[in-house]
């Protein structure tokens, strides 16, 4: 792969699979109630109840690439437009040089465009895509039917993050002497 | 939201799909080893783009002579087509992402193909200009940039909107259609092996569905779907405006805007269903593609139908009540005039045969339904047709009217399209995984203990 795996130095790792997605949420809420951060939950599907209940995520920053896109978008449609008429003022069809209902149908497409290419470039850096990582902390089953937490702790914490997990009955609880960053 | 609500309104009508498992597993198996019957499609299909690229390569050897195309009818079968696949295009948008912003449960299982269908249409149209032009060597011409006396394109025309309106739409739905299939790839990545698993690993973009993938990912799919909505509606719109800026009788109607994307979605949802029926069939998915998504469907093509029935009436109506000669010699040529044939095969499929969709025994009968939306997709092309031809051989003055006939080089194209439509829709039925994966589960009940907080 291109890159290596991103360590974590001094931390170890846990990974922890639930089959359900209330196990889940809990898992997340404990973790978070003693101050852990940073851990990633994994999931199937979008599911409003883990990402809002469970990690609290907040507003994405995703929409104002969208929005600063469609101006840019609508004011590159407009210039162009406008620039191209003025350059060599030549009067067609007696409409004047400068025929803005025309030009809003050209500025309209190019906000669309602008808008759409800025909110996918504003996902690729806001989710960290594409990502040709080597795939530690993940299971396959995570894109079939089951739930995964993933959680590093330095060695002092480690029991205490290992107790949590596995109060919420995981499918499967691995334990890895090396913590990444993912 | 509750299950139960949505259930009431139209999703997961099948109690067979009780867990995420079953998703997979149903969805995945198809891009398994295709069967015989696959390849025997794949082979007609490469056929015909031979057809196609053949009949396309003579033109371009011999010049646009070869086709019908002359004075006064100077858009032919190549401009009909061009507007018959746009319309076709507009119906995967229109179900995922103006029926994503409605919360419609039932567009789930249908989305995925229905997207697939609108970038394969508008790589199909995006063809037909090229065709058109002839000389497809100075294509290049259409971009918007100066010529050599540095005077650049005239940005009041209908026709330079329009390069920009299918160049964004087809950009636009692309990536619309990719971003929403990357989790399904990674789902694909984790179910294959060897050179697959490789394949799906790198057009997976290496998803791994973790909280901040899908925070952000459902984010952007609702900008997309806002973003996309508009962009649907106004590219039908402009291009109906490249018939209705120009002052030719039967063109030149307000009319034309709503009138064109009410057809293109009546067109674009009846191709869905002519693709969808034998797609349930060969790839098992019927408990996916159920008579509750069918019949959801029939009365889309219903409404639009009515739409686009009206709209034939009012044109011939404000014909009569203008009172102006060219206008009312213009639709009285096309009922009864030299192509009065293309006229009533229009408003058979169009107008007549739908009526039949008033009936809930004719929605949820799936055969029933396929003979209605090969009627519809005929007719639809037949209506531009009709628009295009008939308008432009009857103008203003009786000495300039004249005929056409289309020539077999242009028969040829017109049969090609479908086979490279249909070679790219194979292709994607093996390759992508053919229903979205991720959002059928969000109609399943998600798993639960039962006995957490939450």
């Amino acid at each position: 792969m291109i890159f290596g795996a991103k360590h974590r130095s001094g931390h170890q790792g846990f990974f922890a699979l639930f089959e359900h997605l209330d196990s889940t949420v809990d898992a997340c809420k404990a973790l978070r109630a003693a101050g852990h951060k940073g851990f990633r939950a994994y999931a199937p599907l979008p599911e409003h109840e883990l990402l809002e209940e469970g990690l609290a995520l907040k507003h994405s920053p995703v929409r104002v690439f969208t929005l600063a896109g469609g101006l840019t978008g609508a004011a590159t449609g407009f210039a162009f437009t406008s620039w191209t008429s003025m350059d060599w003022p030549l009067v067609t069809g007696g409409k004047p040089i400068l025929s803005i209902p025309a030009y809003v149908i050209i500025a309209f497409e190019c906000a669309i465009l602008f808008g759409a290419l800025s909110t996918v470039i504003g996902l690729f850096i806001n989710a960290g895509l594409p990502n040709f990582r080597p795939m530690v902390a993940y299971h396959p089953e995570c894109s079939n039917g089951s739930f995964g937490v993933y959680v590093t702790a330095p060695p002092a914490r480690a029991a205490e993050v290992k107790e949590i997990l596995s109060s919420h009955e995981p499918a499967e609880l691995r334990e890895e002497p090396e913590g990444f960053d993912v | 939201m509750a299950t139960a609500d949505l259930t009431k309104r139209g999703a997961l009508p099948n109690p067979d799909v009780k867990k995420y498992e079953d998703v997979n597993k149903a969805v995945l198996q198809v891009l398994g080893r295709p069967g015989k019957g696959w390849w025997v499609l794949f082979s007609i299909a490469v056929a015909g783009v031979g057809v196609f690229l053949t009949s396309w390569f003579y033109q371009i050897y011999k010049g646009i002579g070869v086709s019908g195309l002359n004075a006064p009818v100077g858009w032919g079968v190549y401009i009909t087509t061009f507007v018959f696949w746009v319309g076709i295009a507009h119906s995967g948008t229109l179900i995922s992402a103006i029926l994503f912003l409605f919360r419609a449960p039932w567009r789930q299982a249908i989305y995925r193909a229905s997207e697939a269908m609108t970038v394969f249409a508008v790589m199909t149209a995006g063809l037909f200009p090229l065709i058109h032009v002839g000389r497809v060597w100075h294509a290049y011409w259409l971009v918007p940039y100066p010529n050599a006396r540095f005077l650049w394109p005239n940005f009041r025309s209908p026709l330079v909107w329009d390069v920009f309106a299918i160049t964004t739409y087809f950009t636009v739905s692309a990536v619309f259609f990719y971003l929403g299939t990357i989790p399904d790839l990674a789902a694909a990545r984790d179910h294959a092996r060897g050179i697959r698993r490789k394949f799906y690993q790198i057009i997976s973009l290496g998803w791994r569905g973790t909280d901040r993938e899908w925070h952000h990912f459902s984010k952007a799919y609702i900008y997309l779907a806002a973003l996309a909505t508009p962009l649907v509606l106004s590219v039908h719109s402009v291009v109906s405006w490249d018939f209705a800026m120009a002052i030719v009788p039967g063109w030149h109607t307000t009319i034309f805007a709503p009138y064109f994307v009410a057809g293109a979605i009546f067109s674009g949802v009846a191709l869905v269903i002519t693709l969808a029926v034998p797609m349930r069939k060969f790839f098992g998915l019927e408990e996916y593609l159920t008579v509750k998504h069918f019949e959801a469907m029939a009365k889309l093509c219903l409404l639009t139908s009515m739409i686009v029935l009206y709209a034939y009436l009012t044109e011939y109506f404000l014909a009569w009540y203008s009172g102006e000669p060219p206008e009312r010699g213009s639709f009285w040529n096309r009922v009864f005039g030299h192509y009065w044939w293309a006229n009533w095969i229009m408003l058979t499929c169009n107008g007549l045969v739908p009526l039949m969709l008033w009936f809930k025994r004719v929605r949820r009968s799936i055969a029933a339904l396929f003979v209605i939306s090969i009627f519809i997709n005929i007719g639809m092309w037949f209506e531009r047709f009709v628009i295009i031809v008939t308008s432009l051989s009857h103008e203003y003055e009786p000495w300039a009217w004249g005929l056409y006939r289309p020539s077999i080089v242009e028969v040829g194209i017109l049969l090609g399209s479908f086979a490279w439509f249909g070679f790219w829709f194979l292709l994607f039925t093996r390759l992508l995984p053919p229903v979205a994966i991720a959002e059928m589960k969000e109609v399943v009940p998600p798993p639960r203990r039962g006995k957490g907080a939450s």
